[in-house]
């Protein structure tokens, strides 16, 4: 029935100099393990043919993704279509170990907040350091914006890709508007 | 009278005219005016009345420090009263008017308390307002109230948008003067990541208008280069406009940035809140310069002298024709000299020091300025303006020699450096005897985490006084802040500054020396709340000593400037009058912000539609389209019932349950916690955290859980289904979720760390739909798909399936008492579940329901809900859930807390049901009257007349039971009601007396708490 699946705000998008869109519905298990077990490698890699990331990385290929949120979990990112077969393929695969494979694709929202200003977007948002050199693509920091948990990541220098709990979703493009209306701060942008 | 020249005038732009109002009236300036100096070039000189005498009051300074010239801003949406002339920059259109002040500015009724000054002394209020006890309530607290405030109350809500900013750097220098600029270059040269934030709208503070050289050129053209130099660097960030707020722990700090104040139509947010983290903070804030305390320093026409320099040079603006200067240092010769050069007189210059002054009091007395030395101004003339000045020697008792007629006084006592910053996060400070004022002792710095020093003042704020020492000092601290952060400075040389030499000042702390009390009961200390000399000597011999009870007391510096001008001259005349040196009576304590910043930026964004996040359902739309009548439940919103058109909500509710009970009713559930638990210790865990057995429930099952605190209250409910042999999904309540999600968590992480258990909170994963009512399995077999039949699908029993198409997990359970489903989609999916089930009901008058229906279904049956029967202080035993208690286990949380003796009490409230004699409903919380003396507890002594129940030793009523849910049931017809009562369940068939305020009390009997199907059939069909 995956037909009749809807994403909380169904693609809304903002166009500004800075491009605020609901993407649409993504494929997510959380995974909970022991992060430096070897079968817990190999059904990840098995799942997505990515590695396990180190603190604070989220490695991607295609439309897969592993996501580092904590010691002992993980963000496993694969098409909405394939994730609850992916999850199951993962609890089977590390049936005879201590862990934990729960499909969260419908519990959270996705948003892409692109143009030169994303950063600046975040840093009205979150306590989060966007300088260039302190937050380049392939890392991930969970943390939150303004009231809400949130997790986000850069795609590229121009592209930051955002999760939070799906309830919330109004709120987070609410902000996420705001804060890209309210226009550039010239911090993060380099000097014209 | 002020005026505008036709020369000087750095700051303006003389082509662009502005137009603005003043209490009404039109006036023009220029772009770069403040308002300050706008109202000045119209001869504006009385701008409002002081808080407490509503004496006539000028613009005393031109910067943050100005203490009068507050203003009501704007109008409407843009309001915003106590607005500061002097940091409000003029743009085309700006509104303001005078406060504080009745009925006009001119003639003000409330200047009678001037006239009764000598009857309202520090501490007046609180020695006044004490008897008799009943005037405080009906003239003493309307008659403050009236006085109290300076501005007006907004009436509009704010019409602008605010937000904030999280920000990372290495060096962090607060304030733009050459010295800022100058610790800018060095550390951003060293390649350190720099923000650099100026208050006002321009760079390099007070040097260009002192006339600083710097390398041998005017100081503008050296800031104009370093600025330059400052724009180039990529990893310098510099702001105007931009205060430095507060410093707080670990290098944190507020920043202010006004975007648009000064262009309020521009689409921009008006301020901007930066949350800075620094590896280091440079204050290089700058000085304030000190008044005199002679009488009548507070008519308007006398000012600070550096502040009427500036309206001179800045903006072109003339204070007054004639100007006596009056001073106890050299500093301020610069002003007499700067208002000769534009062509104005001076005339005279009253010096404190016995010698005179340097260099520069040579340089006035060639321009042939008259220069009196060792003399001091007795007293101001004038009431609105200042006419003249009384002079007399400094040393005597102010007895006059000569007037001086004239219309501004220039007063100068000295400087202080701006150590506020410094200050807020624990620096110390050390007096310097020789300024006569306190400065920052670099060997008590404040302190990060390792115990290093993360401030460095620069410049005239670490009290260097000269430019040339300024300009070093600021370069040093550049490349030590640099340094620190991880850079290597360059080995450059700091500019050269120079300016002329100056003999040392004097302190001066009052005027003349020896001035008697009605000579020191018209100096004021604090301009705006009007504490004089003689309040403070009169709070130390009442005994005040401790400058923070002083302060207090007096109210001094406790105004919106907090007493940036009153501070020093305070502590100065409080310990001379305990006889004891300043530095011992100290300072009182700096806090953040610098000056006051806009409440809604710190708010942010949080405002409107997002001022707090609203947490939805996949359903939440349908209930817009509905007419829900929405309530918050945490976070949630939640349908407390759709009425239809022209119904009320008690109809729909009442027609919720109806259709509920006889036939088919769906109730949004989603919010319903869903947390998984998962390992090969879960079992053992869920034993611990629920007070019943949950590792012996199986595969395929549910069961109903509590868990109680450690103390033993009952703080969650829920159903617990057993998914595989080591996964658990445990239902909490809407609002327990994320509540009870940390609470394993903590449990887990803190306590039972080498159990080997996951969670995960998987509440928004799923949208559950509970399907109720007689027709819900007809529903269920008319979408179908998978075996909902009783056989199949027992009472307690759930089973994943696919639903009309769609994947479902079905739980049979039931929270109404009828037969009921609750059924579990993905959150996706939801909607359109929803949707189908309405469909397809609607041969059975589907009807959803809302959770009032939902709390009136659970009370007809006698389920608990927390938050309702549970308060934090009931325990399960309270509720007659004595089987859900294992008695085979060990322990679990809260059992040993129950074994407590109150907690087994047998006088503890217990839950029972209510039913009133007249079938009404019982007001919510309504309390029992205990009119049963053999229950009372002790020390209750007897019934009084005309009373219900028991009283006590005061003659109040006891109470022995109260009310915890009560509703109309349309099942029933009539009110129902849960209750927790003293020995309650002893007391079925009692009839008791219920408060019913303002009105005779009510009469219900105890009855069981079950008032429907207490068999239990309808839900086991």
């Amino acid at each position: 029935m995956s037909d009749m699946s809807v994403s909380a705000l169904s693609n809304a998008q903002y166009d500004g100099s800075v491009q605020v869109a609901d993407t649409g519905l993504r494929g997510m298990i959380t995974l909970r393990g022991d992060l430096a077990d070897k079968g817990l490698a190999k059904a990840v890699k098995a799942a997505t043919g990515l590695g396990v990331p180190k603190q604070r990385q989220v490695l991607t290929k295609g439309s897969n993704g592993v996501a580092w949120m904590s010691p002992d979990e993980l963000l496993i990112m694969v098409p909405y279509s394939a994730a609850t077969q992916t999850a199951a393929d993962l609890q089977l695969a590390l049936s005879g170990q201590h862990a934990l494979a729960a499909n969260v694709s419908d519990a959270r929202a996705v948003f892409r907040i692109a143009g030169a200003g994303c950063r600046e977007v975040i840093a009205k948002l979150a306590p989060v350091d966007m300088a260039s050199d302190k937050f380049a693509p392939g890392t991930i920091r969970r943390t939150r914006i303004a009231q809400i948990a949130a997790a986000f990541w850069m795609v590229d220098e121009e592209t930051v890709e955002l999760v939070c709990f799906r309830s919330v979703a109004q709120y987070a493009f609410d902000i996420l508007v705001q804060a890209a209306k309210n226009g550039p701060v010239d911090f993060h942008l380099p000097k014209s | 009278m002020s005026t505008r020249l036709a020369t000087q005038g750095r700051l303006l732009n003389r082509g662009a005219q502005v137009k603005f109002t003043f209490n009404g009236r039109t006036m023009t300036g220029f772009e770069g005016d403040t308002l300050a100096s706008a109202l000045l070039a119209n001869d504006q000189m009385l701008v409002g009345r002081s808080f407490k005498y509503h004496r006539p009051r000028g613009i005393v300074a031109s910067g943050a420090e100005e203490p009068n010239a507050l203003v009501n801003l704007g109008r409407d949406g843009k309001f915003e009263p106590n607005a500061r002339a002097t940091t409000t920059e003029l743009f085309a259109g700006l509104t303001a008017r005078s406060q504080n002040h009745w009925p006009s500015l001119e003639m003000d009724v409330g200047v009678v308390n001037n006239y009764a000054a000598r009857f309202m002394p520090a501490g007046f209020y609180y020695k006044t307002f004490i008897h008799p006890r009943a005037a405080w309530k009906h003239v003493f607290e309307p008659f403050i109230r009236h006085a109290a405030g300076l501005g007006a109350a907004p009436k509009s809500a704010d019409a602008d948008r605010y937000e904030h900013f999280y920000a990372f750097v290495d060096v962090l220098i607060i304030g733009g003067g050459i010295a800022g600029l100058q610790a800018a270059l060095a550390a951003g040269e060293a390649g350190a990541k720099v923000l650099l934030v100026e208050q006002t709208s321009h760079w390099g503070g007070r040097a260009p208008v002192d006339g600083v050289e710097i390398n041998g050129a005017p100081a503008d053209d050296w800031i104009k280069n370093a600025l330059q130099a400052l724009e180039n660097m990529p990893n310098v960030t510099i702001r105007t406009r931009t205060m430095g707020a507060g410093v707080y722990d670990h290098g944190y700090a507020l920043v202010y940035e006004r975007l648009a104040d000064h262009k309020p139509d521009a689409d921009l947010p008006r301020h901007r809140l930066w949350k800075i983290r620094a590896g280091q903070i440079i204050t290089a804030t700058g000085a304030i310069e000190r008044p005199l305390s002679f009488a009548g320093n507070d008519v308007p026409g006398v000012m600070l002298a550096s502040a009427l320099r500036d309206y001179v040079v800045n903006y072109g603006v003339s204070v007054g024709d004639r100007t006596v200067v009056v001073t106890n240092n050299d500093d301020a010769y610069r002003t007499a000299i700067a208002v000769k050069a534009a062509g104005l007189d001076v005339a005279a210059i009253i010096d404190a020091r016995p010698d005179g002054g340097g260099p520069l009091a040579a340089e006035a007395e060639s321009l042939g300025i008259r220069v009196e030395k060792g003399t001091a101004v007795a007293k101001v003339n004038g009431s609105k303006r200042v006419t003249g000045v009384e002079i007399c020697p400094q040393a005597g008792e102010g007895k006059t020699m000569t007037l001086i007629p004239c219309d501004a006084v220039a007063m100068s006592g000295g400087w202080s450096p701006v150590v506020h910053l410094w200050s807020h996060c624990g620096g110390k400070l050390i007096w310097d005897d020789a300024q006569a004022h306190f400065k920052p002792d670099a060997s008590r710095p404040p302190m990060g985490d390792k115990g290093q020093p993360f401030v460095i003042t620069a410049g005239i704020a670490d009290g260097a006084m000269r430019s040339a020492e300024v300009l070093a000092n600021a370069d040093a601290a550049g490349k030590e802040a640099a340094k620190r952060t991880g850079s290597t400075p360059k080995s450059t040389k700091a500019p050269k500054a120079s300016d002329a030499d100056e003999n040392p000042m004097a302190p001066v702390w009052k005027m003349p020396q020896g001035a008697g009390y009605k000579l020191r009961s018209k100096m004021f200390l604090d301009f705006q709340n009007d504490v004089k000399v003689s309040d403070v000597q009169l709070a130390a011999q009442e005994g005040f000593e401790s400058v923070e009870h002083t302060k207090r007391y007096t109210t001094l510096g406790m105004a919106t400037d907090q007493g940036k001008l009153s501070n020093i001259n305070g502590l100065a005349v409080l310990a001379e009058s305990l006889n004891s040196e300043i530095p011992q009576v100290g300072t009182t304590t700096f806090r953040p912000p610098y000056t006051p910043i806009s409440m809604a930026s710190i708010a942010g964004e949080a405002r409107g539609e997002i001022f707090q996040p609203l947490r939805r359902t996949p359903i939440h739309g349908w209930g817009d389209d509905n007419n829900a009548d929405w309530e918050p439940v945490g976070h949630w919103r939640r349908a407390y019932a759709y009425p239809k058109q022209g119904e009320s909500v008690e109809d729909a509710v009442n027609r919720e349950v109806l259709a509920t009970r006889k036939s088919l009713g769906l109730l949004d559930a989603s919010t319903l916690g869903k947390i998984i638990v998962k390992g090969p210790d879960a079992g053992k865990f869920l034993d611990m955290l629920y007070t019943n057995m949950m590792s012996n429930l199986k595969p395929g099952k549910c069961r109903y859980g509590l868990m109680c605190t450690e103390n033993g209250f009952l703080t969650d409910d829920g159903v617990v289904a057993r998914m595989d042999d080591d996964t658990w999904l445990c239902h909490t309540t809407t609002g327990g979720a994320e509540r009870i999600h940390a609470h394993m968590e903590e449990w887990l992480q803190t306590e039972w760390w080498d159990w080997k258990v996951y969670t995960a909170n998987l509440t928004e994963q799923f949208a559950q739909i509970a399907v109720v009512g007689p027709n819900a399995r007809k529903l269920l077999e008319k979408l179908g798909g998978m075996d909902v039949s009783k056989d199949a699908l027992g009472f307690m029993e759930w089973a994943e399936g696919q639903i009309g198409g769609f994947d479902a997990r079905v739980f049979r359970i039931s929270f109404s008492g009828e037969l009921s489903y609750e059924i579990a989609v993905p959150a996706s999916q939801g909607r359109a579940f929803w949707d189908a089930l309405h469909e397809a009901g609607a041969e059975w008058n589907a009807t959803a329901y809302g959770t009032e229906a939902l709390h009136i279904l659970r009370a007809e049956k006698g389920f608990i809900m927390i938050g309702d029967e549970t308060d934090g202080t009931v325990i399960p035993q309270d509720l007659g859930l004595h089987w859900a208690l294992s008695k085979k286990k060990d322990d679990y949380l809260g059992k040993r807390a129950q074994q407590r003796s109150h907690m087994t009490d047998p006088d503890r409230w217990q839950l029972v049901g209510l039913e009133t004699t007249d079938g009404s409903v019982l007001p919510d919380g309504a309390y029992a009257y205990e009119t049963d003396l053999s229950r009372a507890q002790r020390g209750a002594a007897e019934f009084a007349e005309g009373k219900h129940a028991a009283v006590n030793a005061n003659g109040q009523s006891l109470a022995c039971g109260r009310v915890t849910s009560t509703y109309y049931s349309a099942t029933l017809k009539r009110g129902i009601a849960m209750g927790l009562v003293r020995n309650g369940p002893d007391r079925m068939g009692e009839v008791l007396q219920f408060t019913n305020i303002n009105d005779d009390p009510i009469s219900a009997k105890i009855v069981s708490p079950v008032f429907y199907d207490p068999e239990g059939e309808k839900q086991n069909v």
